[in-house]
């Protein structure tokens, strides 16, 4: 049983996507184990599925959309502190990925 | 389902006359020609720049002798040098009716604009004589487009214009999906699925050049916007976007304003020959709407999470909202809830079925959303394309 905030798009992620807004603190179940959410989960962002180390690829719709920079947690966001692209740097309205 | 019949044997969806100045020195005098003649069928387009370009003048063709188009007022300054000759020639070649107006002919601002304001209601008169004839929904052509994308748009919205897109090609309609630089990570994919290998390989080499071309101007095609939305890289948000083009066999690889001669699904490499030259590849989803419709595209379906607002001059735009959020929050610019598959309200197949009955209606008449609201934006700047090559459109289906 995984929480219906979570959802699993395909069987070889290793990330779910958030469905509804789950705040910090908050304890969840996913794959039947309860797992605390350290940060704010919005809608569309993701969460590991399973342990990642550093190297490893990060798999939605059962492809590779990036690469952990550090060791990432069962339930941790997964996003551009803990990511990056493969082919071409993202950038937000501060600074470019490969910039920090 | 009817249309207006065109001399080439297209069909429009609508009727509706232009008003595009050659530089932006005229682009005062041609809005107020727009604003004065009050009508949602006439509607501003236009070129800012003072020097010639190829890409701008082939892009304004297809568009003045598009479908849609009943008849067209060029606004000129005078000393610009768009070959404004040549886009009168080819409008008046495809049966349609065009005026020239030249500001420093004519004696000054408000001259032009009595005399343009004059040409319009000539223009609308005569837009009446195109006949209403039937039209299969196979004679559409529809293209699509994200904007604005988040973690939400690669789990409902894209997957139902994908399933859109299926219909409307089973039907013998032809489809474009675009953005090669927001394909990247999808290239064996896609090629995978070329009805020819050597298709397959222009198609591969299409998204490595886009990866160059990005690579070079220093920022991929992802905007704050989408990282806010849960998005983290480039390629996780190709994957989201590639779901638009559903299923089919893609049947050809074109670039802005190569019109596809049969139906079928169509990538379009938006992203300029040789060097980076003029800037980026595209500015702002507008530019690649604009390029899509110069392809003939009748309509436009664009999906979006963090909320577009945009529509477009020429053709009808219809906007698939993936964020139940952002849907709540702009419904009003929203004509598809597809956030209605995050919440488990519906599947991916109902929503994509839901498109494709309004796909029908609009080309119908009905209006979308941005067209109820007036939007007609239109972005129209310098590039650089060498011509397809013969592998890019193979004739066997």
């Amino acid at each position: 049983m995984t929480d219906k905030r979570f959802v699993l798009l395909n069987m070889e992620d290793n990330i779910f996507v958030c469905c509804e807004r789950v705040l910090a603190g908050v304890e969840v179940l996913l794959e039947d184990k309860l797992v605390k959410v350290n940060t704010n989960i919005d809608i569309g962002h993701k969460i590991a599925r399973k342990i990642l180390s550093p190297g490893e690829k990060i798999i939605k719709y059962g492809a590779a959309i990036g690469s952990a920079t550090e060791a990432i947690g069962v339930g941790e966001h997964v996003h551009m502190h803990n990511v990056k692209s493969d082919y071409i740097p993202s950038h937000t309205r501060q600074n470019k990925t490969e910039d920090k | 389902m009817k249309g207006y019949l065109r001399a080439d044997g297209r069909k429009g969806i609508r009727n509706i006359i232009l008003v595009t100045y050659l530089v932006e020195c005229a682009h005062h005098v041609a809005r107020v020609i727009v604003n004065q003649s009050n009508n949602q069928n006439v509607q501003l387009i236009g070129f800012p720049g003072c020097y010639p370009n190829e890409y701008s003048l082939k892009i304004m063709e297809g568009l003045c002798t598009h479908p849609n188009v009943a008849g067209v007022l060029i606004v000129s300054l005078g000393c610009e040098s768009f070959n404004r000759e040549q886009l009168a020639d080819t409008i008046k070649a495809s049966g349609r009716s065009v005026e020239t107006l030249v500001i420093q002919q004519a004696g000054g601002t408000k001259k032009t604009i009595s005399a343009g304001v004059e040409h319009v209601s000539h223009l609308l008169k005569g837009a009446k004589n195109f006949e209403l004839v039937p039209m299969d929904i196979g004679e559409l052509t529809v293209g699509t487009i994200c904007g604005g994308s988040d973690g939400t748009s690669g789990i409902g919205a894209n997957p139902a214009v994908g399933h859109c897109f299926d219909q409307l090609i089973e039907k013998n309609a032809t489809c474009i999906f675009e953005e090669t630089g927001e394909l990247i990570g999808c290239e064996q994919i896609m090629a995978d699925r070329a009805i020819t290998p050597d298709l397959g390989d222009e198609i591969m080499k299409s998204v490595e050049k886009a990866e160059q071309y990005y690579t070079t101007m220093g920022y991929g095609s992802f905007a704050p916007g989408n990282a806010e939305g849960g998005l983290t890289t480039q390629e996780e948000k190709s994957m989201g976007a590639y779901a638009k083009s559903g299923s089919s066999k893609i049947h050809g690889l074109i670039k802005p304003g190569d019109i596809p001669k049969q139906g079928g699904l169509y990538l379009m490499d938006v992203v300029p020959d040789g060097d980076p030259l003029y800037g980026f590849p595209n500015i702002v989803d507008s530019a690649e709407i604009v390029e899509m419709i110069a392809s003939g595209s009748h309509l436009i379906l664009f999906t979006t999470g963090r909320g577009s607002v945009v529509g477009s001059a020429i053709s009808p735009v219809i906007k698939v909202c993936a964020n139940p959020d952002t849907y709540r929050n702009l419904s009003e610019d929203m004509d598809i809830n597809a956030g209605k598959v995050i919440t488990g309200e519906a599947n991916v197949q109902e929503v994509g079925d839901e498109i494709y009955q309004l796909v029908q209606k609009v080309a119908q008449g009905q209006q979308s959303k941005s067209e109820e609201l007036g939007h007609q934006e239109f972005v129209l700047t310098y590039k650089k394309f060498e011509a397809i090559g013969p592998s890019c459109l193979p004739s066997t289906r």
